[in-house]
């Protein structure tokens, strides 16, 4: 068992692009559920929507990259105006149920075997980070921390994705002080209040939803950067869970909430992981592994982080409801 | 009271001299329920005006039609010179004509002054992209906040500003939603049954803000059951019954109206009506 590897791979997951991909993915699900209240179960289409509109126009087409980033603006924008339109006057539920159904539409289409001259299908694309390579000014074999080697693509990418969150996040928190992030927080508690003082709801929620979605896009762009493939299976409804998971631990409707919360629940798992992994390692020196193998072994440890992981968070609802940086007052008077 | 002193003819659909709001042939059915029926009725400019009936009598329907709410089936109001047909709630707002609702809206997990702020009208800051740049709106949302302290104190909740309107009592809660209300200057202020829930003690209060919205020169329609009220605030009764106006008048002349006895007896025989006994 090495602690140090374990750790500093554990930290490094917590923080690495990756991980900003999370981040950035939960942050706009906390626009529409933590701040308007709307119920958006399709996350995980918003960053797909992101994801290819990056790699399709790229890998198939040979876009220069500030035109995929538009169409990624443009492209994320639309399917906002396509979940929100029929739904947003409709009572919470309905949103719910549409965006999980177009989320999940989006995903089988990527992964179509008819669509996959554009697609990629199954395999996916690769070959579309090359200008995020060219802009990398590390050198390619980059550096080690603490016991943790990250590459210099790997290190731009975490960088840079820091940088870019950095704005995002102030973005959303000054938005949220503002008179306009009020609005969004009266509809959140009763849409007719909001209404009966003369505040456009279907507009402040289209709003929210397409920068929410927006954010998301973003979130999917840098998913498939790090992985430099863009795959459906990426996109299934569990990323919009694990984004949940992410902004509940984290504290809803906090600034602070999906950043923290991502570090805690990727840590969790990659800890859980990589410990696990290790304790159930034979060597040939070494043939009996740390955990007996009637517990836990090499073929089996990979689900059981999930188990820690939903565990924790059973605990932690328990022990503090409102998340890490929730305000308990709130929490008390939640009574939907 | 002789200051508001009305003299319109006492039959329902009477003509005022300066009505504020006209409702001409409003209809809305819920499936086979005829709920709202209204023929023609005015509402007093700077009046305190009750509108009564019995439960079922379609008093709140017919509130979410003029507050654009609900949409009637036919027929139109028109409020300062416009029509109202269509007209989205929250541009009936913008209009002049706020509401409040019977189970009060405070905004829970928002603090009280928020939830005063809210209230303000035309707010730079409530645009996407100015919102971004507090200079933008700072000096303006100043203003609302010295605004929203003063009303605060008007209506005694200024030692609650920075505590969430969830944590209010339901009478406070109605203090709230009717100085939330007043952020935004209206005109005319429609309160549904502002003093369901409020205790004896906060009612004499509440009394006196309803007539001060008079003094400041606004309009005031509120649906009441509570028949001692409607006798010592309102200037003109309009009484519902069945989704249509049977009756209009002083609260004297609706006190020894047979046809409101009869509608309340109908269904209410110990509804103590108010009047002279």
């Amino acid at each position: 068992m090495s602690w140090d590897l374990i750790l500093s791979n554990s930290l490094y997951t917590a923080v690495s692009a990756n991980a900003i991909a999370y981040m950035l993915v939960a942050l706009g699900l906390n626009v529409h559920f933590g701040y308007t209240g709307l119920l958006n179960f399709g996350q995980a289409g918003f960053a797909a929507i992101g994801a290819y509109s990056l790699s399709i126009p790229i890998s198939r087409y040979d876009w220069p990259w500030p035109f995929a980033l538009a169409l990624l603006l443009v492209s994320s924008i639309l399917l906002a105006l396509l979940l929100g339109i029929p739904t947003l006057r409709l009572r919470a539920d309905y949103l719910a149920i549409v965006t999980i159904a177009i989320a999940e539409i989006i995903r089988l289409f990527l992964n179509s075997v008819r669509f996959t001259w554009l697609t990629g299908g199954n395999d996916g694309l690769q070959g579309f980070t090359r200008w995020m390579e060219n802009l990398n000014p590390f050198p390619e074999n980059g550096v080690t921390l603490w016991a943790q080697k990250v590459d210099g693509y790997r290190l731009w990418l975490m960088l840079s994705g820091w940088v870019l969150l950095t704005i995002v996040a102030t973005g959303v928190y000054l938005l949220m002080r503002s008179p306009w992030g009020r609005v969004l927080k009266s509809i959140r508690e009763d849409e007719d209040a909001a209404r009966s003082l003369g505040k456009n709801v279907f507009a402040y929620k289209m709003q929210s939803l397409m920068l929410g979605g927006f954010i998301g896009s973003l979130g999917g762009m840098w998913l498939v950067l790090d992985k430099q493939s863009s795959q459906p299976q990426d996109f299934s409804t569990t990323f919009t869970f694990f984004a949940y998971t992410i902004i509940i631990l984290g504290g809803v409707a906090r600034a602070k909430g999906p950043i923290i919360g991502t570090m805690i629940f990727l840590f969790l798992i990659q800890f859980v992981d990589i410990t696990l992994q290790q304790a159930t390692r034979t060597t040939p020196t070494d043939p009996t592994p740390l955990l007996p193998t009637w517990l836990v072994d090499q073929n089996n440890f990979s689900q059981v982080r999930f188990i820690v992981a939903g565990l924790v968070l059973a605990i932690l609802v328990v022990v503090r409801p409102q998340g890490i940086f929730g305000d308990k007052r709130e929490q008390a008077f939640d009574v939907r | 009271m002789s200051a508001n002193a009305v003299n319109y003819e006492p039959v329902p659909g009477s003509a005022k001299d300066d009505a504020i709001l006209v409702v001409d042939s409003v209809r809305r059915a819920f499936g086979g329920l005829v709920a709202v029926d209204v023929a023609h009725v005015e509402v007093p400019r700077n009046k305190i005006t009750a509108l009564i009936g019995p439960n079922g009598a379609g008093k709140t329907t017919f509130f979410n039609l003029l507050t654009g709410f609900d949409t009637p089936d036919t027929g139109d109001c028109v409020f300062n010179g416009n029509s109202m047909n269509g007209i989205p709630a929250h541009k009936v707002a913008r209009s002049g004509m706020i509401r409040t609702f019977q189970l009060t809206k405070a905004l829970s997990r928002m603090s009280v002054i928020e939830n005063m702020r809210l209230g303000a009208a035309d707010q730079k800051g409530e645009s996407f992209w100015r919102g971004v740049f507090s200079p933008l709106w700072r000096t303006q949302e100043a203003a609302i906040t010295t605004k929203a302290e003063e009303l605060l104190a008007r209506f005694n909740l200024a030692h609650m500003r920075d505590e969430l309107a969830g944590g209010l009592s339901g009478g406070q809660r109605k203090l709230l939603e009717m100085a939330r209300a007043l952020m935004a200057e209206p005109e005319m202020v429609m309160l549904d049954e502002p003093m369901a829930g409020v205790n004896p003690a906060l009612k004499q209060s509440l009394l006196e803000h309803i007539k001060a919205l008079r003094t400041e020169g606004r309009t005031v329609l509120f649906v009441e059951h509570d028949m001692d009220m409607v006798r010592e605030i309102s200037d003109w009764v309009i009484v519902m019954a069945e989704g249509r106006i049977i009756a209009e008048g002083t609260p004297d002349d609706i006190g020894s109206n047979q046809a409101v006895v009869d509608a309340y007896l109908g269904t209410h025989h110990d509804v103590d009506l108010g009047g002279p006994q």
